[in-house]
């Protein structure tokens, strides 16, 4: 039987990048005693699929796993089972019995929601042209929120996607689904709300959220968001800046007309 | 939440951060008000490396059973990070506090192999722990070093207060007892290493001193110190059914190079292989319980939820309870989906009925280590393993459906010659022929024969400790000749042959057999930039020569020099339980080309009877 078990990643497990993740569950789900299914042949592996890779640096509340089980327990228990294998920094939040006709999460991977705080210790600083002179730049941590929202507002946001043969300029504003500046007002917009969140929190509360594109169609990260909005604003893209934390993954179960976003583990 | 010694942007910066975030699975952790004692392990190479030791997974589990120590880890930072860490001036820190080493009661350092010594200078350097004990003060952690390279501490000696030489499980706690004694009563560093050296198996540098001829061999090894002892003794575990063994092992989160769970299921070997320094070191041989191993083994996989149990010692075959053993983890824990891997198996009906139910036939390799191409030359070494055996190995298994055999060689041991080299690609070849004896249609495509040969370096307490070891020049040479000859084969292009780097077997040579003065080679060597040594794109051979041309010494003269018997060997303070006379008399059997029987065929008197059990007291042969 299929099921999809939704978790979140934070503190020192932002070291660990997706490969390492996948080793870490196929050996927690062991000690766990979890009845997963098991390829054939002379090394067998577990029937495991995640649904969209985090980063390593970034953080989560929303990450998805599929599983093949050969039994179960019933959700809450088997929630209770898994974590107590886990260690303190990946828990397991969710976990759903799927019937077999149900796609694969990786598959019907659409969107997902991020929260951008810039770190502690960091400000915005000006872009120093090539001839040594210093640009002009009015965005400060106190006036961030005007900055961003006037130029989300933009009709279109170019970037210059690089790929290794070519350089082609790309849209992203279709991509960028919602963004806010708070928790309350971002869920108003449609985006996640989660009420213990494992998302860092700095001092100097310089946020936003955003519901992005994320999937095989149309993927935009947000740190690329974050590139040209620094690129707009002349100051410097410190990629080291900013904690990006993800807060949910969903499906698009709409028409083509109509996108209605679904977190994962609400999609049957 | 948990506070890391390096800021994100370092983490992020380094080629895998993981190595040095700690709060692996099973950590332990401790609450640092509670404890008295700070004892930080090290493994003086990467992590990935490091996490791969069983020894420092046994230390860290016996050290932490004791509630008043706290024993953390440490492993040597990569170049990426050195290089940030002394840019930025961050001391190194160990893995679970993430705490300056420098905090720490102790500093203990596995020596593992030679070219990893500049490596214990990096990991004292950017702990800023001064590099030689003599510059330590009170504040600084005691240095204290084990493993099989403290059989010839010597090279290390200016580096370490102490060295714990033998095996680990017995004498720790007498040691810990006796610094937090020690520091109760107000007493001194060297008050602490006084009281130490009078325990069996430590060695403390300080208190001894070396005197050399003018032809630079040792005229004299003498204490400066009434109080302690002339003669070292080894420590022996000899109850290894009743000692600690780590029941929940560490599970770090990045591929480690033993990502399983590893079970030793004996200590020491009955072979008596001539060039061998664990065969002789770890004498005599002393066989777990099967019950303790099978208890093992279940809680081991249960508490890391690795997907592969290995079994680990010098020569699986000669575990009295093998069979049963390796049947009950097949049928426990194979439906599971574990992994059961077997190294050092002797190729025999058992081993490839095994081997066929544990791997996929057509992907797995068999492995032979005939060390020596001759049977001339292996009567030499006492390797007994014959060209019939591994023909018929061989065969065995190729009509069960193998087709790949790896072969291990060396190089340059004592008496060869071209014959015995050739030897080597004849014999790679007759294995091949074999092969293609076997029906056209019953064979499972081609054969396929990797042949590697690695130089041989004499080691101490080894029948070979006197010998001369071959130059560069010389090994580069027979090397060529041995190619030359793979490719006279009727097989040849069934034949890979393989070869080791002949400059860093030199100086591997020098520190194995090295003295006192040696560290000072080692020391301007590191400050001239040398590290990862073991590693060939880190490996700066210049650099070793300059340090020995600055300090007027011939590496040679530790490497290509026939010792006398009479010669006073930087080593033969250190009692292993193997007598000299035993390795001398081995020493004169080998270049009379004489094998001698292994432990249970019938005891040679080698002198480890005087512990008092293991394979001398299994009964019938005494």
């Amino acid at each position: 039987m299929k099921a999809r078990v939704k978790f979140s990643k934070t503190g020192n497990l932002k070291f660990i990048g997706h490969l390492d993740v996948m080793r870490y569950f196929q050996k927690a789900f062991r000690r766990a005693e979890i009845d997963i299914e098991y390829s054939k042949g002379y090394s067998p592996h577990m029937l495991l699929s995640f649904a969209a890779p985090l980063g390593v640096g970034l953080t989560s509340d929303g990450e998805y796993l599929d599983m093949q089980l050969l039994s179960t327990l019933t959700e809450e228990e088997m929630v209770a089972k898994m974590n107590e294998a886990m260690v303190s920094d990946i828990r397991v939040v969710d976990f759903k019995l799927l019937p077999d006709t149900s796609k694969n999460s990786m598959s019907i991977v659409a969107g997902a929601d991020y929260k951008i705080s810039l770190k502690d210790g960091y400000a915005f600083e000006a872009v120093t042209d090539e001839d040594g002179h210093v640009l002009e730049t009015s965005l400060t941590i106190e006036n961030f929120k005007e900055h961003f929202e006037a130029f989300i507002a933009k009709e279109q946001i170019v970037i210059l996607k690089k790929s290794k043969k070519s350089e082609n300029e790309v849209d992203i504003k279709p991509f960028i689904y919602q963004v806010a500046f708070d928790a309350k007002t971002f869920a108003e917009l449609g985006g996640a709300f989660c009420e213990n969140s494992v998302a860092e929190r700095y001092d100097n509360d310089c946020v936003c959220y955003m519901q992005l594109a994320t999937g095989s169609v149309n993927n935009l990260k947000p740190e690329l968001v974050m590139q040209a909005f620094c690129q707009a604003e002349n100051v410097v893209f410190n990629p080291f800046a900013y904690q990006v934390h993800r807060m949910e993954v969903y499906a698009d179960l709409g028409t083509e007309e109509e996108r209605k976003l679904v977190p994962l583990n609400d999609v049957k | 939440m948990r506070k890391l010694a390096l800021s994100d942007e370092i983490l992020l910066t380094v080629e895998k951060p993981a190595r040095y975030i700690g709060n692996e699975v099973n950590m332990v952790v401790k609450d640092l008000d509670k404890i008295d004692i700070r004892f930080c392990m090290c493994f003086p190479d990467v992590y990935e490396i490091g996490m791969s030791h069983l020894g420092i997974q046994i230390l860290y589990d016996m050290f932490n059973r004791r509630s008043d120590t706290y024993c953390e880890r440490v492993y040597s930072p990569w170049v990426d990070l050195d290089a940030i860490m002394r840019e930025k001036n961050i001391p190194l820190f160990a893995l679970e506090s993430q705490d300056p080493i420098k905090d720490f009661d102790f500093l203990g350092i596995t020596l593992q192999y030679e070219m990893c010594y500049t490596n214990i200078l990096q990991v004292l350097e950017l702990s800023k722990i001064p590099i030689y004990a003599k510059d330590r003060t009170e504040e600084d952690p005691i240095v204290v070093g084990g493993g099989p390279c403290a059989y010839n501490t010597e090279p290390l000696a200016d580096f370490f207060d102490f060295f714990y030489i033998g095996e680990g499980e017995t004498a720790y706690d007498e040691i810990l007892d006796l610094y937090k004694e020690n520091k109760k009563n107000g007493g001194s560093r060297t008050d602490f290493l006084r009281k130490v050296a009078n325990v069996q198996g430590m060695y403390v540098p300080k208190f001894y001193d070396v005197t050399y001829n003018e032809d630079n061999t040792i005229a004299s090894f003498t204490k400066n110190d009434p109080e302690v002892p002339d003669m070292v003794k080894k420590q022996v575990e000899m109850a290894l059914s009743e000692t600690v063994y780590p029941e929940k092992p560490l599970v770090p989160y990045i591929k480690a190079i033993q990502d399983r769970v590893v079970l030793e299921i004996q200590r020491g070997c009955i072979r008596g292989c001539r060039f061998c320094q664990a065969g002789m070191i770890y004498r005599p041989i002393r066989e777990r319980d099967l019950e303790f191993l099978k208890e093992r083994a279940y809680e081991m996989l249960k508490a890391t939820g690795h997907e592969e149990i290995s079994l680990s010692s010098l020569s699986s075959s000669d575990y009295s309870k093998l069979q049963e053993l390796v049947y009950f983890l097949i049928d426990e824990f194979r439906s599971k989906g574990v992994n059961i891997s077997l190294p050092s198996l002797r190729i025999d009906a058992f081993a490839l009925d095994v081997m066929s139910k544990v791997q996929d036939v057509k992907k797995s390799s068999l492995t032979f280590a005939p060390e020596a191409g001759s049977q001339r030359l292996r009567d030499v070494i006492n390797k007994g393993l014959t060209e019939e055996v591994i023909l018929k190995g061989a065969m065995d298994a190729f009509t069960s459906g193998w087709n790949r055999v790896k072969l291990y060689f060396m190089l340059g041991l004592p008496t060869e010659d071209y014959e015995d080299i050739e030897g080597i690609a004849t014999l790679s070849d007759k294995i091949a022929r074999e092969y293609y004896t076997i029906p056209k249609e019953e064979r499972n495509g081609r054969v396929s024969i990797v042949s590697s040969t690695s130089f041989f370096v004499p080691k101490p307490f080894t029948p070979f400790q006197w010998v001369r070891m071959n130059t560069s020049e010389e090994f580069l040479e027979k090397q060529r000749f041995l190619n030359g000859k793979m490719r006279e084969q009727l097989n040849a292009k069934s034949i890979k042959y393989n070869w080791h780097e002949a400059e860093l077997t030199m100086l591997e040579g020098v520190l194995a057999r090295g003295d006192r003065r040696v560290s000072k080679i080692v020391y301007d060597a590191y400050k001239a930039g040398c590290i990862y040594d073991s590693w060939s794109e880190h490996f700066k051979y210049d650099l070793w020569m300059k340090a020995f041309e600055d300090n007027n010494m011939d590496p040679l003269f530790y490497t290509s020099r026939e010792r006398d018997f009479e010669e006073i060997l930087p080593w033969d303070f250190i009692d292993v339980g193997v007598t000299k006379k035993f390795l001398k008399r081995e020493y004169e059997r080998a270049v009379s080309e004489k094998i001698t029987p292994n432990c249970r065929q019938a005891c040679s008197g080698c002198g480890a009877m005087s512990f008092g059990g293991g394979v001398c007291f299994e009964g019938g042969v005494q």
